[in-house]
This record gives C-alpha cells, structure tokens and sequence, in this order.
C-alpha cells in the first residue's frame, strides 16, 4: 500500500533521528552527572570550607577589665555600668524624628546628631547604633518609660570604666581611652580586641603600665551568620577571662587625706613604707579627672588643663624636679663623716661665706655663730655646709647623693619618672664643655646648683637614711592577678654608721629641739615624734643690689618667682616606719609651708599605722593562696 | 507488520477504556519528581508549606487533572485543532505586547481576569501541535522543499520575534530549540542545519550588538564568574559553593547553610537544584536526574511506538522540550551556561510553567493512549 510505504520511509528517518536525540540527551545528562561528581566530590572539600567561611563569623567578646584596688581591697578603678539608649535604623521609619523625640529627653547637640548619621549611613540596618550615653538612672528610666514613642529605640546597659576617686588618684591609675591610631598601627593584626567598637587602653599610671593584665583574655563567639550579616544562632561561645586585679600598696585613706590637705597647692608628697618601699601615698596636685578622660574630655574642660599654670597634667611627685635646698644637707653630712671630718668640729658662721672675692650667704643675716654638724643641720646652718663641701669635695657629695637614690630612676610602676640631675665635673664638662667652679661646689653643698631632685626621690633619700642605709626602693604594687609581690631584698649602702647617726640625729633635732627649724611643726605624741628637714629652693637669683636693700620677702614677689617649699620627714624618730618627702612649688619656706602639711600627713599616718594592719589578701587565682 | 488486534482506527475507544490505557506509572514518576521539589520548597520556607510548598501542590493537582484531561482527548482532535490554537496563541502574543503586564522588566503577562497566564508558555506546546500537524501533511521528500520550509520557519520566527521584543530571549531561544527539533525528527536534510547553523554563527556579532546590557553582563559572567565576586558573578559562585559543600549525601533535609542563610538567590525557583544538591547531595541530584531520564525514556518510547506521524512529532517535541529546560537549568546552576531565567520542571516554583508542562504531558499521553491510530495524510481527512 502506498500510503504505508510513503510512512515507513519517514518512520525510519524519524526513528534514526530520534536515537540521535536520545543518544545526544543521554551524553548530555552524562555531562551533567560528570559535572556534579567534579563539584560535590572531587572539590567538596574546597567548597565545604567556603561555605563555613560564608557562614561562620568569629566576634571578639571584650573582657571585663581588671579591677585596681589598694591595700586594704578598696576599689580605686572599676567597671560600671553605663546607661545608653541604642537604635536599630531598620526599627525606625523616620531617623531623624525619632532623634527629635530622643532629644527631648537627653540633649543631642547637632555634632552628636551628625555622628550619628554617618554611623546609620556606615553599618547594615539591623545592627544597634549608639545614640547616647553615660546617660544618668532619670534620663534612662525616662528612655525606657517612653520607648513605644520611640521606634527602634532600645534601652541598654553597657560597662565603663569608673574611679570612685576621680581626681585625688588620677596620677597613681591615670586613666583609659579610646585605642588611638598609633596602638593601631603597632599593634597590627596580633591584637584584634583593640578594633572592638568602645574598647579602651591604659594612658597613663599604672592602667598603662598593667595595660595588658588588666585587659584580660578577650573571648570569642562563633555565630552562624546569613548573606547580609545578621547573626542567626550562636554556635559556641568562649567568654574569655576577666582582667587581672592590680592591689596597689597605696592606703587609700591616707592617699585621701594627703589630697585634701594638698589640693589647693601646686604640690607633691610620697609617702614611703621605709623597709618594704611600699608607697603609701602619692599625690600630685592640682591632678585631672580619670573619668573624664574615658568618656573624652570637653574641649574647653582639656584647654583649661593646658593652660592651667599649676599644670594638673604633669605627675610632679615624679616628674618635677626641683633643686633639693636644705633636705640635701644630710647627705652633706654623711659624706663628710665618710671622708673623715669629725662631726664635733665646729664651723663659725657670720651669716656669709667669702671664696675668693666671692661671697656666700647664711639664710640668716646675722649668722649663727660656731656650729657643729648636727647644730648646723638642725639650724640648716649654710655657712657649715659650704665650709664642709668645699673640703670633701664635689666628687664625695655625688658619691653620696648617688648611693642614697638622686640622680636615678627605680624600677617603678607609674611611668614618667624623671632622673634629675647630681652635678659632677666630669658631668659639667661632657654637657656644657666648661670646668667645674669650686662655688658650684659650695652651692651643691646647700642643695642647691644643678642639683636636681623629684619628690619621689627625695622620699627614697629619706628612707634610706632612716632604715639605716639599706637601699630601699619605692614600690606600688603589691599584688597581680593574685599574686603577691614580695619587695626584693635591699642592699646594704656603704656609708659610715656614726655619719647616719649624725644625720638622723640631727633630724631629730629639726624637729624636737627648741630652735630647730621645723620645731613648730613636731608631734607631741609619745612614740609618734618624728624627724625631719626643711627645704628652700630658690628659683631666682638675688642681686646684689637687692641684697643690699633687704631681700624681697616671697608674699611680695610673683608666684612664679617664689621659693619652692620642701621637707622630708621620717617617724617614729627612734623606730622609723615611715618617710615623706612634701614639695609645695612656690610655696615659699620649707618650714612654713611644707612642714605643716607634711606634719599633718606623717601624724594621719602614725594614728593609721597601715602597714601594722592585715592586707588585703588578693585570692583570685588560687583559693588556697593567702594561707600561709 | 502492524498489530491490529486491540484498536483499529475504525473505532473510537470510549472513555473508561482510555483510562486504563493512561500509564498511570507514568503518572507517578512525574509526581515523584514533584514530591521532590515539594519537598525543597518545603525547607526553603524553613520547614513551612507556606508559602510556597502547598500552593505548588495545589498546582501539581490541577495539572494532573489538565494532564489527565488532554490525554482522554482523541489525537485527531488535537490535531484538528492545532492550527487554531496556534493562532489563538499567537494572537495573545499580539495582545501582550498592548495590554500585557509587566515583571522582572519583561511584559510577558495577560490578565484574563481570573487568570494571568504567559503566551509564550503556551505557545512552546501550540507551536508543536501546529509544527506536528504540517509536517504530518508533507512526505519525507516534500519536508525538504524549499516552499515546505519557509511555511514551518515561519510559525516559528514570528512568535519568537514576538517574544524577542517583550524581551525574554531564553524564551525564544527555547521556541527556536523546540521547533528546530521537529524540522530534525520531521527529516529535514542535514544541509539545512549545516546552513542555519553556519549564518548563526555568522549572526553572532549583530546580535551580540543587539542584547540588553544585562544579557551582555550574563554572558559576560558565565565566561568568568569569579571576575567579580560580589557582583554580577555572585549567584554562580554562591550555587557552586552550596552544590560543592553538599558533597556525597549533602548536609541533611533542611540544614543547607547556604541556601538558608540566603547566600544562595533564587533558591523556590531557578536555583532550587542547587538547594537539592546542598541537602541531599549528589546522591540526590543524581536520583532526580534519573527520574528526569525515565521521564525523557517514556516519551521517547512513545514516539517511537506511535503509528501516526503527528503523535510521533508531538511526543518527542514535547520531550525534547522538557529535556532542554532540565538541561539549561542544571547546567546553568552548575556554572556551565550562562545564567539565564529557566525554571527546572515540575520541581521549582511557578504556576504557568507547571500546568504548561503537564498539559504537554497531557498531549503526550494522548499519543501514548493512540498511538495505534493511523491517520492519512491529506488535509481533506480533517476539515
């Protein structure tokens, strides 16, 4: 039949063609497996990690910064809570609306409201923004009362860094602030914690010295994460460990009293544990706020500190510098006993010294007649000293100022600390290329000249000369993280015993012996007496014309001009426990100025006694550690 | 050798006799390849029927009763039907370029009112039960006649110039494929092929300067996907890592990190193999792409059974169109085609392209239930 075979012809081309389709779709389908066993098995491996690198996000988890305490466990800088309002932009329909309602309860300035912005323009939508801040308990119970008013805003509680005692210890903790640039850039990819938004480092004192101990072990939580970044679970979490606690050797309350008593000046006082070398106290006034520093500093409130004449910012306790006057004259005294002059020979004072056609003047005009050595300490006679000076020598003077710690820094915990300076000839000629002038001698021998002393060093001075002659140095810190740090053993000076004998005594005398120079400024307490010196830097040279017509008394002259007042301490005078050394700038006369505070200190000491009290045991790290 | 014994074309089969002769297995495997991408709509929704899982059932249930519908229909109805609704089609066509709704920046949409349905979708079956019933008419020699061509290459160009300009090429492309595939499986000599193959290559340029900027940045993409991560070649990076991470036996029903946590775009619809692949790993995409096999191997079968040269264009005009959307959408998720916007049948989300599917597969089966129907070959049998 035609019709069939007119069929079969195109049935037989349509069954050949149609085995090549099938033929191409089964090569076809053979490719697609092929490419599925090259994806899902032969490179899963690669996959399968970029895939996590998709989804898992590591973030970092601040630890909670360690607490710094003193010696009796009083909290000198903690964390606290800080009251924000936060906002999620996605939350809010109107940004800016929202603001205008926030602002009614907590002022936004216009400089905050641009931050702002430009923070919502920065970061995906659903992550909180900070809007404001350190807001007080009325402002955020307020947010909190309002919040339905409030779209997208949120209530929330994060940790700051507080000091219950802002400015009477900013120079002993100094303060934490936001990471700058440069920690940045040292620090490069080694601390990734210091990238975290709102993350702090020490500045100054010892937040900056135990700035890492006090940071902790940041932890870390591994969240899962979807395409646009928003954290969908959190797949575990390490939350780290807190910071170390730093116990300070610091008496809080003595470090108060000493504030209050120094506020007013321009001033500085350490005082000094004299055989463990714990500092008890350390102030330097006028100081700044720590507190204010870790929530930034108004620009008016830092230009004031700048331009404050008592310069709040600088740590004078060890970082001023001042020539030591007649706090030196002990040192004098030893050194001459070392180099053999008998300590009964008498010096007659007329109230001037002639060397050559020059002449050196006594503080008092009329002189003091014959002196012996512990008679000129106690008068603080110049006369004697410059007579003894010039027959030792310079070199001997060094000698001995060197050995009882001037002219050096110790291994200290607050950074910042300055050498000074103890002239030498071989010193003049290194720095200024001149030969050393046997006056210059004459004047290191009354304290003054180059020399050059912090308080801090005139506080170890003093305590080495009352335990004795071991070389004590000053320490802060008494404890870290738990562990307690135990003062090395200080070595012995080499010095003459009777010469201690002598400078001791005549310490005594300053203060205990009618017509001592600190006489008024004693304690009467059985068993609280103490010893001391007197100091009277002058800062300006007298002419002789002024000289002449009588010296201008200090209230007459600019404060800048004036003398600065000094005194060292010791006490109890016959069992030493403690020393100070008292600095007031300007303040004119070490006995009218420095002694009464220093007085007022030493005897708040004495009545606390701290280190006879049971210290703080820091336990933290091991319970069992405390025990013995 | 023809075998007589159970249907001559002298009689009509009644309903209940056609309902038996429905391979009701045929059935199944296509609704198991449905219950597969129930199953990853399912998990992309986080383990919810809505939004996507239970209205993609819904239409799974309407196409199978479409499906069932079209195959109780006598081929010969289908076949004398076929010109009009050819036209019908095309005339839509026309009409979506006036009042057709506009998505994704194409108008492809006509609202009837109680439906939107896509005329393009339509035409890639109407245009194969127009191409089936010419080429039914034509002897083998008569199918390479120049004036026998250009009639067919018109049906095919006009709609697809049509649909060009709406723009959506992956559709023409396909329109294109689809009729190309009949004009092969009809006889056409090679020559014409080697012809028309040779000026498209040759055309590549004008058209090339022709494209929209994205189709540019799709090809663009496809050549080189890593060139920019984050942009562009985002999704074909994404789709690799989700398939690569899904390894032997995947990550488990539900816990694909990639496509939950949104990395993957496009997981209910074109990427949906890719959500597969990542959960059930190459163990489950092979296991879909063999019951797409079985699928294609089916059609084939009924092609080649059939005793009229209409059902014979049908079925393997419907086949070979399925094979080309599993095979552009496969090969697109795994980074060996450019991306371009084909669903993978019966298993991503989406209404028209399912019911189209299922009445292809309706008409399939109509040649399957009549494949012993002879049909002459003159016009004068119909109309």
């Amino acid at each position: 039949m035609q019709f069939d075979n007119r069929d079969n012809s195109r049935y037989q081309t349509f069954t050949r063609r149609a085995a090549l389709l099938g033929g191409a779709q089964a090569l076809a389908f053979a490719t697609l497996a092929g490419r599925m066993y090259y994806l899902q098995v032969l490179k899963s491996d690669e996959y399968r990690m970029l895939a996590d690198e998709n989804r898992i996000n590591v973030r970092l988890l601040a630890p909670l910064r360690g607490k710094i305490v003193d010696r009796f466990g009083r909290v000198l800088a903690s964390n606290r809570q800080n009251y924000r309002a936060v906002m999620i932009p996605e939350q809010t329909d109107n940004i800016e609306e929202t603001l205008d309602r926030l602002s009614r309860i907590v002022e936004i300035t216009d400089y905050d409201r641009k931050k702002i912005m430009r923070d919502v323009k920065r970061s995906p939508r659903f992550l909180p923004i900070t809007v404001a801040e350190d807001l007080s308990w009325d402002q955020f119970a307020r947010v909190n009362v309002n919040e339905p008013d409030l779209p997208g805003v949120q209530p929330d509680v994060g940790e700051t860094r507080h000091y219950p005692y802002g400015e009477d210890l900013a120079h002993v903790v100094g303060y934490v602030s936001a990471v700058s640039e440069k920690e940045l850039k040292a620090a490069g990819k080694d601390e990734p914690i210091l990238r975290l938004p709102g993350f702090r480092t020490g500045k100054q004192g010892i937040e900056k010295t135990f700035d890492k101990e006090l940071r902790g072990v940041p932890g870390s939580s591994h969240v899962e994460v979807n395409a646009y970044g928003r954290v969908i679970r959190e797949l575990s979490k390490d939350p780290g460990q807190p910071g170390k606690e730093i116990v300070l050797t610091l008496d809080m309350d003595i470090q108060e009293f000493a504030w209050n008593r120094m506020k007013d000046e321009s001033a500085s006082a350490v005082v000094m544990d004299i055989h463990s070398g714990d500092v008890l106290s350390f102030v330097s006034t006028p100081a700044f706020d720590s507190n204010k520093f870790n929530m930034g500093y108004s620009t008016a409130d830092y230009k004031a500190l700048l331009d404050n004449i008592h310069l709040p910012l600088v740590n004078k306790a060890l970082a001023g510098l001042y020539p030591p006057g007649s706090t030196f004259k002990p040192i004098v005294a030893m050194a001459a006993v070392d180099a053999g002059i008998d300590p009964k020979e008498t010096v007659y004072c007329p109230g001037y010294y002639r060397l050559g056609d020059s002449l050196f003047h006594c503080w008092r005009h009329g002189g003091h007649g014959n002196m012996n050595m512990h008679d000129a300490i106690k008068h603080s006679c110049d006369v004697y000293f410059y007579e003894i000076a010039k027959r030792i020598g310079i070199e001997k003077i060094a000698e001995m100022a060197t050995r009882f710690g001037l002219g050096q820094t110790y291994d200290f915990d607050i950074p910042g600390a300055r050498e000074g300076l103890v002239p030498t000839p071989g010193w003049k000629r290194a720095i200024k290329g001149e030969s050393w002038h046997q006056g210059e001698t004459l004047i290191t021998g009354i304290g003054q000249g180059y020399l050059l002393t912090s308080p801090l060093q005139l506080a170890v001075m003093t305590a080495r000369l009352a335990n004795g002659g071991m070389a004590v140095v000053p320490r802060i810190t008494r404890a870290v993280g738990g562990e307690i740090i135990h003062p090395a053993e200080a070595a012995k000076i080499d010095v003459d015993p009777k010469g201690l004998g002598i400078a001791q005594g005549g310490m005594d005398g300053v203060m205990n012996e009618i017509g001592g120079t600190a006489w008024r400024s004693r304690i009467p307490e059985k068993g609280m007496h103490m010893a001391g010196k007197t100091g009277t830097a002058q800062v300006r040279r007298i002419s002789r014309a002024e000289r002449a017509s009588g010296v201008l008394k200090n209230e007459d002259l600019l404060w800048k001009q004036r003398d600065h007042a000094l005194f060292i301490c010791f006490a109890p005078v016959h069992a030493p426990k403690y020393a100070m050394a008292v600095v007031v700038e300007h303040g004119g006369s070490g006995s009218g100025v420095a002694a009464p505070i220093a007085h007022d200190i030493m005897y708040e000491v004495l009545k606390r006694d701290p280190t006879q009290r049971q210290a703080y045991m820091p336990s933290e790290a091991d319970p069992n550690r405390g025990r013995g | 050798m023809v075998d007589f014994s159970r249907f001559t074309s002298g009689r009509d089969m009644r309903i209940g006799e056609k309902l038996i002769e429905f391979n009701w297995g045929f059935l199944l495997l296509v609704t198991l390849i449905a219950c597969m991408g129930f199953a990853m709509l399912y998990s992309v929704a986080d383990g919810s029927l809505s939004p996507w899982a239970f209205r993609q059932m819904i239409r799974f249930a309407v196409g199978a009763g479409i499906m069932i519908i079209a195959a109780m229909i006598d081929i010969r109805t289908w076949m004398r039907f076929a010109y009009p609704l050819y036209a019908v089609t095309f005339l839509m066509l026309v009409a979506v370029e006036f009042i057709g709704l506009r998505g994704m920046g194409a108008q492809r949409w006509l609202d009837l009112g109680f439906i939107q349905i896509q005329p393009s979708e339509l035409m890639k079956i109407t245009l194969l039960l127009a191409l089936a019933r010419y080429f039914h008419g034509l002897t083998l020699e008569e199918v390479s006649m120049p004036r026998h061509v250009v009639i067919p290459v018109l049906m095919i160009g006009l709609p697809m110039g049509l649909v060009v300009i709406q723009p959506d090429l992956g559709t023409a492309l396909l329109l294109g494929a689809g009729g190309a595939v009949l004009f092969f499986a009809a006889g056409l000599r090679w020559r014409y092929f080697i012809i028309t193959g040779a000026s498209a290559l040759a055309a590549i340029p004008v058209v090339w300067s022709r494209l929209h900027d994205y189709q540019k940045n799709r090809v663009f993409t496809f050549l080189d996907p890593e060139r920019d991560p984050l942009g562009a070649g985002y999704h074909i990076l994404q789709s690799k890592i989700a398939l690569g991470a899904g390894g032997l036996f995947g990550k488990g029903f539900m816990e694909g990190t990639q496509s939950h946590l949104n990395f993957l775009p496009e997981k209910h619809t074109d990427f949906i193999f890719t959500m597969l692949g990542e959960e059930l790993g190459l163990a489950g995409g092979i296991a879909l792409l063999g019951l797409y096999f079985l699928v294609l191997a089916f059609s084939f079968n009924v092609a080649l059974q059939c005793r009229n040269q209409f059902g014979r264009l049908l079925a393997i005009g419907v086949a070979v169109n399925f094979f080309f959307y599993i095979f552009i959408n496969v090969a697109m998720v795994m980074g060996l085609l450019p991306v371009v916007g084909v669903p993978l049948p019966l298993v991503s989300y989406g209404g028209t392209a399912m019911l189209s599917l299922m009445f292809a597969f309706g008409l399939m089966m109509s040649v399957y239930i009549h494949r012993n129907v002879e049909i002459s070959r003159g016009p004068t049998a119909f109309w």
